[in-house]
């Protein structure tokens, strides 16, 4: 008993890592099946070698439909067990809805297909495209960050409205564009976003390692609203799209929060709010090759 | 007419090629257009090089001719000539421009303000001493005050162009 009991718990430590090994020793095998079925609740019963004697290297002895006998695979036929979501699933959608219909004497309402035939079939089947790999939409795209620019960088804006100014980088935002400060009462430029590829990185750091940006000011935050529900009446189609810009409460008490906490960093260095203020300009002999920034 | 000449010991700077910007001492002529040259404080190994690429300085060191490199590094340093190098007004010029050269668009903004301010203190002055001298009636004016204040401003100036080059 002993014996057979040392027998025993060794075999589930071995049983793991071979599973193949032919069915001997069967009532110790119940046995350790019996105690370590009170120790686990299902347990892989032991596997069968392989019924298919093997001729040469990748020859078996008998068929599929042999194999398929031998293996009794008509008694063991099984099915996933049913998910949450196909149980969802097992709603079908509607096919058809009742409308009522006016006009008297019309029977009052209708029956009627919710999705309906195509109304149009081309002549010729588009052919199917060639597979690519590689061609990721936009928002799976890589976004790279220039090693000169760091949080607190200055930049020098080069485009838009406000090209020319210099301007403090907070972070780059998920499409890759610069969140970007002037802060608003140096120079009148507000949280705005800049595209990297426009923009002079200088060498001078202000030290934003503590300031907190609020994280409501993503991509969706800066994106131009345009509205779309022009009603169709003709004539004053084109005075209802925005033409005057107007400041939300909202962009004021974030530039407030923002701003707050980069002045007071840059009142630190010596003449640097002067520096945010003046513009940047070329001027005879000054060449943009040779400048350092 | 000339001052400098090509002589055993004459110290001379580098203006162009592998050694561009250093000092080294002449040791030995080789024919019309090389010399031997020998720089152990500046880091030049002993060579032939080219006369042209050389620059002649005022200073000259005094060793025999094809002395061997300890004789000129005694020399060299017996005469000090690297601190005396910087004290002169060549190689402070290649400095400022090397400086220069090296500052960013912060920089540039701080001097440009040190700058303003400073022609807006000496014109001050000078209007003062026009207003004077056109009271007084075409007395003839003292340069010396101006220049005084210049001097004052151009320390000032120079002080802010250090901080700006930090």
């Amino acid at each position: 008993m002993a014996g057979e009991k040392a027998a025993g718990e060794k075999k589930p430590g071995e049983k793991k890592p071979s599973k193949k090994k032919t069915g001997e020793k069967k009532p110790a095998e119940q046995k350790t099946s019996q105690k370590e079925g009170g120790e686990k609740k299902k347990r892989v019963k032991k596997h069968h070698a392989s019924r298919n004697p093997v001729l040469a290297r990748g020859i078996g002895r008998y068929s599929r439909s042999a194999m398929y006998a031998r293996k009794a695979l008509y008694k063991r036929k099984y099915t996933a067990p049913e998910t949450k979501i196909e149980k969802k699933k097992k709603e079908k959608p509607r096919a058809t809805i009742t409308k009522p219909v006016g006009g008297d004497k019309n029977g009052g309402s209708r029956v009627v297909k919710i999705r309906k035939m195509p109304r149009y079939y081309p002549t010729e089947d588009v052919p199917r495209k060639l597979l690519s790999h590689g061609k990721k939409p936009f928002c799976q795209h890589k976004r790279r960050l220039r090693g000169s620019i760091t949080p607190g960088t200055v930049l020098i804006l080069l485009t838009g409205r406000h090209r020319g100014k210099r301007v403090v980088f907070l972070k780059q935002l998920d499409t890759g564009l610069l969140l970007v400060t002037g802060p608003l009462a140096i120079n009148r430029v507000p949280l705005r976003r800049a595209h990297q590829k426009f923009v002079i990185a200088t060498s001078t750091k202000v030290d934003v390692s503590g300031v907190k940006i609020p994280k409501h000011l993503t991509d969706a935050y800066f994106k131009k609203k345009r509205l779309r529900k022009p009603k169709h009446q003709e004539g004053e189609i084109f005075d209802t799209e925005k033409e005057k810009y107007e400041i939300t409460e909202q962009r004021k008490t974030d530039q407030k929060a923002v701003d707050s906490q980069i002045l007071a960093r840059i009142k630190k260095v010596p003449q640097l709010r002067g520096y945010l203020r003046s513009t940047f300009c070329l001027s005879n002999g000054v060449y943009p090759h040779k400048l350092v920034f | 007419v000339f001052k400098r000449f090509v002589e055993i010991g004459r110290v001379a700077f580098i203006s162009f090629g592998p050694h561009a910007g250093k000092l080294v001492a002449i040791v030995d002529v080789i024919d019309q257009n090389r010399a031997l040259v020998d720089g152990p404080c500046s880091g030049v190994r002993r060579q032939a090089m080219p006369f042209k690429c050389m620059q002649l300085t005022d200073f000259v060191l005094k060793f025999p001719h094809s002395a061997r490199q300890k004789c000129v590094r005694l020399a060299w340093q017996k005469e000090n000539i690297n601190e005396k190098w910087a004290a002169t007004r060549w190689a402070k010029k290649i400095e400022a421009r090397e400086k220069k050269a090296k500052m960013t668009d912060f920089d540039r903004y701080k001097v440009m303000k040190a700058k303003k301010m400073r022609n807006r203190i000496i014109k001050h002055e000078m209007k003062k001493l026009q207003k004077m001298s056109s009271k007084k009636g075409k007395k003839p004016e003292k340069p010396e005050k101006p220049e005084k204040t210049e001097k004052a401003q151009k320390s000032e100036k120079v002080q802010k162009a250090q901080k700006a080059q930090k």
